[in-house]
């Protein structure tokens, strides 16, 4: 064993209880990090989790938003031109040649599954009972390998839609609400004022209440019918790409190709997703801040062991080690300290996310979860023991250089 | 006429704090191989400066020092550790050992360092040396839980550990009652009439001083008696 190296081991096990309170401030800063990191991307894994149960890596469909321009502008692009009371033109959602589109996309390595779509506003009457909601027109297997529908299925199967013409999968909110069972019968009501008699075949539930309190599902073709609409009318284009976090450049990608608005399910959650970024800076800034904490315990620790070891340095010094064998006695013992702080950090924290794993929340009607969310990311046990060495490191650096400048002389003519 | 193992040549030594004040004026020695030197002088002579200098643990001075052939005046810090850490063994006036550790390793120590030996080695080379100063049955002890009689003996043990060229004494037997001074003196004798090691002390023991080879009196930061 190298003679600094057990020079500073000696020094560690001569004063135990000192050398434990330093490791718990380390300890403690890494246990909080893992603890609070593991408790945060839980709940942003979660959030992004349940933004993909609602929407697809990339949704295609028609924008309307556009400003639309007038007949008099079209003519004269450079003219100062008037035109009060500009009405939008009366444009269809239709995305035309969907199902065209549909398979050329299915044709790109990049993208798993294409869902065509077609939604429309609704009204479910049952008894006396009538509830707004939408009804999604889908091929229910294209749907089913976008959002594995079959594993959300509470009642019917997947299978009953395909058969039944008229048939219809209703949320796990919309039948409690309805008490429809399966077999029952609905009135659907458009806003065009058409009503439609649908069977319940099966009930979903997606976990997110916002949806499970008002979606149905239905065959393309009925809704079609529903709305009056010729067998090619579909709205939306719901694609599944091979990697989601990438779904942002391949929507560009697209959008271009086809003309059509592609939005990637980031975009279309932008206002759930931003809560991440904040959970991440409190995250690190608390932590950061009890490491900082924790370093200046060991540079106070370390600051006093020097001192008392003047004497010791004195004679290490006189018997030839030079400058930088003082400091790496002192840098090892922080180093010590730091990495075996972290390491208990490490464990510490892990037995509280546990803990917290264990801590019943009622998600309400919105979410379908019993316990807070919590990763289990070895990447951020990683991160924790580089933080917790790292800053101990910092801390030690200061005091072990200066033990390696001390003049022995100082000391031994100080007696 | 044995070799000379040290010289230096017109030493001065200057203090800076509080004001400047010349502490050693031009010194010139030489020390012979096997001599048993010591160094008297009254507080303030300078004796101690020109010991820790001869120990070169202050290199801040004017004039040249050569042990054992070796130009030791403009080396680099890391160079001299090595060279002490080879070369000098040194026994303090307050025995210097390391507390936590036992006496056979406060000896072993400067040896790891050196790593000239594997430590199976080492470990054997310093039970010899303890014994040769009759406390081989205290090795295992930590150092604290020693006498300072039994303690200045392992740093004598440690002094030798590495086959030092030289080692030098900062009051040796300052701390020491009379049996222990004797004991100490003795050792002292012995290594350099047996073993043909070069010793310096420094001394405020007059006693001890007559018994050595040779005295040098210093007096103002000058040498009294040249020889």
């Amino acid at each position: 064993m190298n003679v600094n190296f057990k020079i500073a081991k000696t020094h560690l096990l001569a004063k135990p209880k000192q050398t434990l309170v330093a490791m718990l401030g380390v300890t403690f800063g890494i246990g909080m990090f893992i603890t609070m990191v593991s408790l945060m991307t839980g709940l942003n894994n979660f959030t992004e989790d349940l933004t993909k149960i609602a929407s697809a890596d990339i949704r295609m469909y028609k924008d309307i938003t556009e400003p639309r321009p007038t007949l008099l502008e079209k003519i004269n692009p450079n003219a100062v031109t008037w035109v009060h009371n500009v009405k939008p033109k009366n444009e269809s959602e239709k995305i035309r040649n969907a199902r065209q589109i549909a398979d050329i996309l299915r044709k790109d390595p990049e993208i798993l599954g294409v869902a065509p779509r077609l939604t429309s506003q609704v009204f479910y009457n049952f008894g006396p009972v009538k509830l707004n909601g939408s009804v999604a027109g889908v091929d229910i297997l294209e749907e089913d390998k976008l959002f594995d529908l079959n594993s959300k299925m509470i009642v019917g199967s997947l299978s009953a839609l395909m058969t039944t013409s008229n048939g219809l999968i209703i949320g796990s909110g919309l039948a409690e609400k309805l008490s429809a069972k399966l077999g029952d019968l609905l009135i659907l009501t458009t806003p065009q004022g058409i009503t439609y008699s649908m069977k319940v075949v099966g009930v979903f539930q997606l976990g997110l209440g916002e949806i499970d309190n008002v979606r149905s599902y239905a065959n393309i073709a009925t809704v079609q019918k529903l709305l009056g609409k010729d067998a090619g009318y579909i709205t939306d284009l719901n694609i599944k790409t091979t990697n989601y976090r990438e779904a942002r450049l391949k929507a560009e990608k697209i959008q271009a190709t086809f003309g059509y608005k592609a939005e990637d399910w980031e975009t279309a959650n932008s206002t759930l997703l931003a809560g991440a970024i904040i959970r991440d800076i409190m995250t690190y800034s608390v932590s950061i801040t009890l490491l900082v904490v924790a370093g200046f315990g060991i540079y106070n620790i370390l600051n006093m062991t020097i001192y008392s070891k003047m004497k010791d340095i004195a004679i290490l010094k006189a018997t030839g080690f030079a400058a930088k064998d003082v400091t790496g006695i002192f840098m090892i013992q922080s180093l010590i300290i730091g990495l075996v702080g972290s390491l208990m950090g490490l464990v510490v924290g892990y037995i509280l996310s546990l803990l917290l794993a264990q801590v019943p929340f009622d998600g309400g009607d919105l979410l379908s979860i019993d316990a807070l969310p919590i990763s289990f990311d070895p990447q951020f046990y990683l991160i924790g023991i580089v933080f917790g060495v790292a800053t101990t490191a910092v801390a030690g650096w200061m005091p072990s250089r200066k033990a390696g400048k001390i003049d022995p002389i100082e000391i031994i003519r100080g007696i | 006429m044995k070799k000379t193992l040290l010289k230096t040549e017109g030493i001065s030594k200057y203090f800076h704090d509080p004001q400047t004040f010349q502490v050693l004026k031009s010194i010139d020695l030489e020390v012979r191989q096997g001599e048993f030197l010591s160094l008297v002088g009254k507080s303030g002579s300078g004796k101690s400066t020109l010991m820790y200098l001869l120990s070169t643990m202050d290199m801040d001075f004017e004039g040249k020092l050569k042990i054992n052939g070796t130009e030791l005046t403009g080396k680099s810090p890391d160079f001299l550790a090595q060279f002490r850490n080879e070369h000098i063994g040194f026994v303090f006036q307050f025995h210097f050992l390391l507390p936590e550790f036992t006496a056979l390793e406060n000896v072993m120590i400067p040896a790891l360092k050196l790593r000239k030996y594997p430590a199976s080695e080492i470990q054997k080379r310093a039970l010899e040396k303890l014994d040769i100063l009759g406390i081989a049955d205290q090795a295992h002890k930590v150092s604290s839980k020693l006498s300072g009689g039994q303690q200045q003996r392992v740093a004598i043990a440690r002094a030798l550990i590495n086959d030092p060229l030289l080692i030098m004494g900062d009051e040796p037997t300052g701390n020491l009652d009379s049996v222990n001074s004797k004991i100490v003196f003795d050792t002292f004798r012995r290594l350099t009439q047996e073993l043909g090691q070069t010793i310096i002390a420094v001394t405020h023991d007059d006693d001890f001083a007559a018994k050595t080879d040779r005295v040098i009196e210093m007096k103002d930061g000058r040498i009294l008696q040249p020889t």
